[in-house]
């Protein structure tokens, strides 16, 4: 049944409680566990596998491999948590708290300790050689291997060529 | 014999939070004749769709729009996982069938807002976004994300609800139903509110079949159709039936939406006493090769997802048909013979979301 002032009673117990909202730059904001706010990264853990740069669906993750940097540009990073599931090392997390409002883009770069990535250029290049040197003894190994192979058979070998040369002498 | 003139609405409107251009054709007070006018916000979805592989385009369906975000995420990994032949896990299932209810009432009810801000009430208008904050807290706590979740992949979900987070749904599912009593009280029961809705944009059966409108504005008109039906995710498992009105006015579809939010706190605690324990995703390999078109329901309708891939990791096509798109054709129809008074009205009973309509 139709009837008017049907919300006053809401309205009236409204003006006795206290306000819904908080008093948000006084009263910090209390996030739950799991907010999606930003990217966070354990440098120390980074590999620069440059996996999240590649899989960032709004590109704002750069990666430079050589100089050993991560890059992210807070504005465009659309807070969706795919690099976080693509990280090998899992050192990328995403953490409570948006990133405030500027004039400017904000971006975001990390250096990763350039002795340990001195020490893993070493081990990597100690790593190359030790597989290029791996990749020589086999080459040679194979090579000798052929080479005992055709010693084994020479007769086999030799044959074809004598017969070969026996032919035209037949004929002559 | 009065004077045709042409008013424009839109794309500016203070009943419009998104903008959409109608062109009314007037004779006086009254519509002749409705011409829409979309394109404000195009984005190229569809051209994105070949620059992303198919795991990452997911987050871009899903920012489609920020209302229906879920859905378009839950169509477009459901489209893929049909072409891969997956079959996720039942909790999986089941969690997006909670995910999906939730973020429907958080839909209805802002669109519940915005009409009782449309006919000047503004306490009410209040009242029910308070009620909302609610919704949008618990998705906060349960996904980490207010509006855009990004909890779905291809194969499953990435979170899980545990206990004491079920425990809170349920609470607060309580309280909101204890809030939303009062609010559908106001609504149905209120004079004014009657008054501006009741009688107003009617659509009959036969009008709604002819220009294929979905949703809440098919249902009101007395179409019991409704994609959740077809039993995807886990609504195949849930005990639930079409909401339906059959006068076909402004006030039915209020009416319907209403009882909606009623529903989906049902299906949200018979969802919740059928989950059953198990994995969250099952690991899929390769890339997808076919074709395929899922329907599912939308908070404001039946949304179609076309997806089409070729082997390799980019996708050939993806289309979605948004319920808004459908519901534009019953606008119109709607408009005509209205009263210009009414036309900020009829404009928003159709809940229009123009971001997915433009994509």
């Amino acid at each position: 049944m139709a009837r008017i002032m049907r919300f006053a009673s809401t309205m009236l117990a409204n003006l006795f409680k206290p306000p819904v909202t908080t008093k948000y730059p006084a009263e910090p904001i209390d996030f739950p566990e799991g907010s999606r706010g930003h990217i966070e990264i354990e440098i120390d853990k980074c590999i620069s596998c440059s996996l999240c740069a590649l899989n960032c669906p709004a590109g704002a993750i750069k990666v430079d491999r050589v100089k050993g940097t991560w890059e992210i540009n807070r504005m465009d990073c659309v807070q969706c948590g795919y690099c976080t599931i693509k990280c090998p090392k899992k050192c990328l997390h995403m953490m409570p708290g948006y990133t405030e409002p500027e004039k400017e883009k904000k971006f975001d770069l990390f250096q990763r300790d350039p002795a340990v990535m001195e020490a893993e250029r070493k081990k990597k290049a100690e790593a190359a050689a030790k597989a290029a040197a791996a990749k020589k003894s086999l080459a040679a190994k194979k090579a000798a291997e052929a080479a005992a192979k055709a010693a084994e058979s020479p007769a086999a070998a030799k044959s074809e060529p004598t017969k070969a040369e026996q032919k035209p002498a037949d004929q002559a | 014999m009065a004077r045709k003139t042409v008013v424009p609405f839109g794309p500016q409107h203070p009943v419009l939070p998104e903008p959409i251009h109608i062109d009314l054709v007037m004779e006086d007070e009254k519509v002749l004749e409705a011409v829409p006018n979309i394109g404000f916000i195009h984005r190229g979805l569809e051209g994105l769709a070949d620059k992303r592989d198919f795991n990452e385009l997911l987050y871009v369906v899903e920012r489609t729009c920020g209302i229906c975000s879920f859905g378009h995420g839950n169509g477009y990994v459901q489209a893929v996982e049909k072409i891969m032949d997956v079959e996720i896990p039942d909790r999986a299932k089941f969690l997006r069938t909670i995910w999906a209810e939730i973020a429907r009432m958080h839909s209805h009810l802002l669109w519940l807002g915005l009409q009782a801000d449309q006919f000047g009430f503004e306490s009410l208008f209040y009242e029910i976004w308070r009620i909302r904050e609610k919704v949008l807290d618990l998705l906060e706590l349960t996904t980490g994300g207010r509006l855009i979740f990004s909890v779905n992949k291809i194969g499953g979900v990435i979170k899980d609800i545990g206990d004491d987070k079920m425990k809170a749904i349920l609470t607060n599912m309580s309280s909101i139903e204890k809030d939303m009593r009062v609010v559908q009280k106001t609504f149905m029961g209120d004079y004014s509110v009657q008054s501006r809705t009741k009688g107003i944009g009617v659509l009959t059966k036969d009008q709604i079949h002819e220009l294929g409108a979905v949703g809440p504005v098919a249902r009101a008109s007395g179409i019991s159709r409704d994609m959740r039906k077809l039993g995807y995710d886990g609504y195949g498992m849930i005990d639930f039936e079409p909401i339906t009105s059959v006068f076909g006015d402004c006030f039915a579809r209020i009416d319907v939406r209403l009882r909606e939010v009623f529903q989906s706190i049902d299906i949200i605690r018979q969802a919740i006493d059928k989950i059953p324990q198990g994995e969250l995703s099952v690991n899929v390999k390769g890339n997808p090769n076919g074709e395929a078109l899922v329907r599912i329901e939308q908070p404001r309708g039946e949304a179609i997802y076309y997806v089409h891939s070729n082997g390799t990791k980019f996708i050939d096509r993806y289309r979605n048909r948004t319920p808004t798109f459908a519901n534009l054709p019953a606008l119109c129809e709607m408009l005509k013979g209205a009263n210009y008074a009414d036309v900020g009205m009829m404009v928003v009973t159709i809940d229009p979301c123009i971001s997915c309509t433009e994509r």
